[in-house]
């Protein structure tokens, strides 16, 4: 077992892991945090995704002791006040989601996509969000909500 | 026929965004996966790694003894109580099906198939313990390739039944009096195109891996699993384990995605049950994306031999097909039925006047195959219009004026097809003229000709699918005419609740369809009570405990309409109370936007007052139930038939080989629209997933039988960046064979983009001789197809 400090959406935890144990799985298994969900074994699908200090990183390719004195944020903890984050509100506006799986990751990816490039091009959102997979949208809904909450407007 | 009616509708037609949304973007939801229970524990599967062989020993002191291991299983241990995993459609009297043990007894039959269970307190445990199981094989040969397996003196995928033919099944449209016959219609013809195509097997790939968690420990035993048919499981499992019906509830909870991947009683679901109930405590299985893979069933892999009969004229008048049909190692729940579904689909939108279609079912050492997004109609439309694409190549023809020559004209419906099914309604000129509008289909032709004057490097092709589909699967009747196992009605309760608001019971139970949405904006119209006055709930056999369940597009058209029953009951019901409420004649009342008045006066009473005044109960019609709750249980009178028209430019780079798609236009009639986003939506994915097929998946497997796409690096679902923009649109031709005129729209895109994107990439090689690519058609295939027609292998 080894000792971590991770400070996850904003609480601080102290916990003794496996060495093995995936990040992802810490964030299910001990912290409850079931928003963020595992979709493969090869870090292809990106369902897992969460920020590690601000930024996306695949939280089943970390093991959680390699978290040990960062932030992590998971798609329960960027909506403020019962306000939606601005790009989980364009998710919904744009129905760029199905049956929602890959959507926190997906909505993870694309903060951090409009972090680094806030006004991206259609292009850019579609290499952007490459390592993220969707089965049910075909994307292009995604590439819309993306586009929306980079316009910054409201309903398109 | 059913009119399709008119009244006003102030919430079916609008684009509502979904109520389902806000747990999914927030992260509260409730994926199998995620349930902890107290004192649960975990399973890991054993699996073989060899296609075919003896188990002769398996060795499992190891992994008995390991920490946290509370029971290791092998098949030896189930075999009196794991019974046969379920086929529910034996599609002859006479077919031959293998047993299919949840888990290996004594032989396997694919790589992948469980050998052993290990149950223990940590998923972990389980998975180290798993690595300890010792077991000992025999090797026997394997037969995988679908051709070699049909014929006579093939190796055989199972020994005992003595062939690998499972049942041939034949529909002739001469003997069915349907039409004329196509041997005849060959013999005369002025043209035939005979060509042979081969629909890879691709594997489902829903994002939400399956997961199955069993609670034995309350009298009625609890079973969440990630499934699209909790009903039905809920029956299998009682049937193949011997379960008592009464003594199950099945859950299925947020799921998912599952486009047929997840219709199917799964080994997994059965052993988590019999061990929980051995140990009396709940057991969780989750699998892996590489378990996935190779352990849930995979779709397609047919091959297809055509012969198309026309007139020089460019009047098709005879299509016969000889169809092989991959099962695998097992029949499915639906397996052997899956061709079946293609079986009236190869006519299409056309009239031609004979056709035979021949299927054969083979087993083979894969893992086996069942429904996946369209089930036999994706095959079918593939296959008529490559053909129809090329018959307009040999005849000099522009492919969608050969199209128009056969297909049925709007005022022609209802027209009874050559496969005996009577289509209802279509319009093919207008979604044709539309979607050529949005394409600008005589521009990309000219600028097509200039890039074949110029001899460019990259060549542009254009690619037409014209498809048409039967869904909403399906009246019980026809279902019983195919041998299937149970009826295809849908059930509905609407609950009208004392403080006005209303919960909406479906036996459909989705998995990022938009039930809940859709649901809720139909019963509104119905009841005039606000869209967010209404609940909808499904997916749990306590909540509703009546259904067939979601695939084959049948929600909306089958279960939508359940509702939409349910909740007049309820208005019928209600004006009786209603009329007592305001001493008036119950003929007298009418009932608009959720308000009973009396004709030609101010005095009204709402359904919200119905409804705490029958909660109530003190002043009631003599005789009158106190209760407003209704239910209603639909028979879908015929098919819908959604049918389109997509079109799809290519730019095929003759050097390198690599197919871009440049443009993308889908014109859909999918009746009456009762949500235009969800719809679109749907539309969306669909064509994506057939895209999927015709450029980048293929389930592969080595000589000895190891699927070597065994991951989601190898097997390659499309991203973001691979996918282009889409031009979608609709035309509306209400369907006739329900009130709201909805079709089915879930499986369209699917059935409809696979053919348009391989048209395009032919046409644009055409004049390089190239009449083929097989699917997927990647940057090296079309290179190879290049290579080889340059040096006058390809005619």
């Amino acid at each position: 077992m080894a000792q971590i400090n991770v400070n996850v959406d904003g609480v601080a935890y102290s916990d003794d892991v496996e060495p093995r144990m995936l990040l992802a799985q810490y964030l299910r298994e001990r912290l409850g945090k079931t928003g963020t969900v595992i979709g493969c074994d090869t870090s292809n699908c990106g369902a897992c995704t969460v920020h590690l200090d601000g930024r996306s990183v695949k939280s089943c390719a970390m093991f959680a002791v390699q978290a040990d004195g960062h932030d992590v944020t998971t798609i329960e903890g960027i909506a403020s006040n019962g306000e939606l984050h601005p790009v989980q509100q364009a998710f919904h506006d744009t129905h760029a989601l199905q049956c929602g799986f890959c959507t926190p990751g997906m909505i993870m990816q694309s903060i951090d996509l409009l972090t680094e490039n806030p006004k991206p091009t259609e292009a850019e959102i579609r290499l952007g969000l490459e390592g993220n997979l969707c089965r049910c949208t075909g994307y292009q809904n995604i590439v819309r909500a993306v586009q929306q909450a980079s316009s910054g407007g409201g309903e398109s | 026929m059913t009119a399709v009616e008119e009244r006003a509708a102030a919430e079916v037609g609008r684009p509502r965004k979904r109520k389902e949304d806000r747990r999914l973007i927030t992260g509260r939801t409730r994926w199998t996966d995620n349930l902890m229970l107290p004192g649960m524990l975990h399973t890991a599967m054993v699996r073989s790694p060899i296609a075919h062989g003896r188990i002769t020993s398996i060795d499992v002191q190891a992994a008995s003894q390991a920490s946290g291991v509370l029971l290791v299983l092998t098949g030896q241990d189930l075999a009196e109580e794991q019974g046969s995993l379920p086929n529910a459609w034996p599609i002859t009297d006479d077919q031959k099906a293998p047993p299919h043990p949840a888990m290996a007894v004594d032989r396997v039959a694919f790589a992948g198939e469980i050998v052993a269970a290990i149950i223990a307190r940590s998923a972990a445990e389980a998975r180290d313990a798993a690595e300890l199981v010792d077991v000992e094989y025999e090797e026997l040969p394997v037969v995988l390739d679908l051709d070699a397996a049909s014929k006579e003196g093939a190796t055989l995928a199972h020994p005992d039944l003595g062939t690998n033919v499972s049942a041939t099944w034949v529909f002739d449209s001469a003997e069915a009096g349907s039409g004329s016959n196509v041997d005849d219609a060959i013999r005369d013809s002025e043209v035939t195109i005979e060509r042979t195509y081969r629909q890879q097997r691709l594997i489902p790939g829903f994002m939400e891996p399956r997961s199955v968690v069993v609670d034995p420990t309350h009298e009625q035993i609890t079973v969440w699993s990630a499934t699209q048919i909790p009903h039905i499981l809920k029956l299998m499992l009682a049937l193949t384990t011997d379960t008592p019906e009464s003594k199950l509830r099945v859950i299925a909870p947020d799921v998912g995605g599952g486009f047929g991947g997840k219709l199917q009683v799964t080994p997994e679901e059965v052993i988590t049950l019999l061990a929980a109930k051995r140990l009396g405590r709940p057991v969780k299985y989750t699998e892996t994306r590489s378990e996935n893979m190779v352990s849930g069933h995979h779709g397609r892999d047919q091959i297809q031999r055509l012969t198309l009969a026309a007139n020089r004229d460019g009047t098709v008048t005879g299509f016969k097909v000889d169809l092989l049909a991959d099962m695998g190692a097992y029949l499915g729940l639906v397996t052997s039925g899956i061709p079946i579904l293609g079986a009236f689909m190869f006519n299409a939108i056309y009239k031609f006047p004979s056709y035979r279609f021949t299927c054969t079912n083979v087993f083979t050492n894969k893992t086996w195959t069942d429904a996946y997004r369209g089930a036999g109609r994706p095959e079918a439309t593939y296959a008529i219009e490559r053909m129809m694409d090329e018959l307009a190549a040999e005849l000099d023809m522009d492919p969608l004026e050969l199209r128009e020559k056969n297909w049925i004209k709007h005022e022609e419906f209802p027209f009874t097809t050559v496969a005996g099914l009577e289509y209802d309604s279509g319009n093919y000129e207008a979604a044709t003229a539309k979607a050529k509008e949005m394409f600008g289909y005589d521009d990309l032709r000219r600028e097509q000709a200039e890039r074949r004057e110029r001899n460019d490097a990259v060549q542009l092709g254009i690619g037409i699918s014209t498809y048409t589909e039967m869904c909403g699967l399906a009246p019980s009747r026809v279902l019983g005419a195919l041998s299937y196992g149970a009826g295809g009605w849908e059930h509905a309760s609407v609950r009208m609740l004392a403080s006005g608001k209303v919960e909406v019971i479906t036996g459909s139970s989705a998995h990022g369809q938009g039930h809940e949405t859709a649901w809720s904006q139909i019963v509104a119209d119905r009841l005039g009570v606000p869209f967010e006055d209404i609940e909808v709930l499904h997916g749990d056999t306590h909540v509703a405990h009546k259904g067939m369940d979601t695939y084959g597009s049948r929600s909306l058209t089958i279960g939508g309409i359940a509702a939409l029953r349910a909740a007049d009951k309820v208005v019928e019901k209600a004006k009786t109370v209603a009329a007592h409420m305001l001493e008036a004649n119950r003929d007298d009342l009418e009932f608009e936007g959720g308000k009973f008045t009396v004709k030609g006066t101010d005095k009204s009473v709402t359904i919200g007052d119905v409804a705490l005044h029958t909660f109530a109960a003190h002043d009631l019609p003599d005789e009158y139930e106190p209760s407003l709750d209704s239910e209603a249980t639909v028979d879908p009178e015929n098919f819908s038939f959604p049918h389109g028209t997509h079109l799809c430019a290519v730019e095929v780079d003759t050097e390198t080989g690599e197919a871009k798609i440049r443009s993308y236009v889908c014109v859909d009639d999918v009746g009456s629209v009762v949500n235009p986003l969800i719809v679109e939506g749907q539309v969306h994915g669909g064509v994506a997933q057939g895209i999927a097929q015709a450029l980048y998946e293929e389930a592969i497997h080595d000589e000895s039988g190891t699927l070597v796409t065994g991951s989601l690096v190898d097997y390659l679902v499309p991203s973001a960046a691979d996918l282009p923009t889409f031009g979608s649109d609709r035309t509306e031709t209400p369907a006739t064979s329900n009130p709201l005129g909805v079709k089915g729209v879930g499986e369209a895109g699917t059935i409809a983009s696979t053919p348009a994107v391989v048209n395009a990439i032919v046409d644009a090689l055409r004049p390089m001789g190239i009449n083929d690519v097989p699917m997927p058609c990647s940057p090296h295939r079309i290179w190879q197809a290049i290579q080889s027609a340059s040096s006058g292998g390809q005619s």
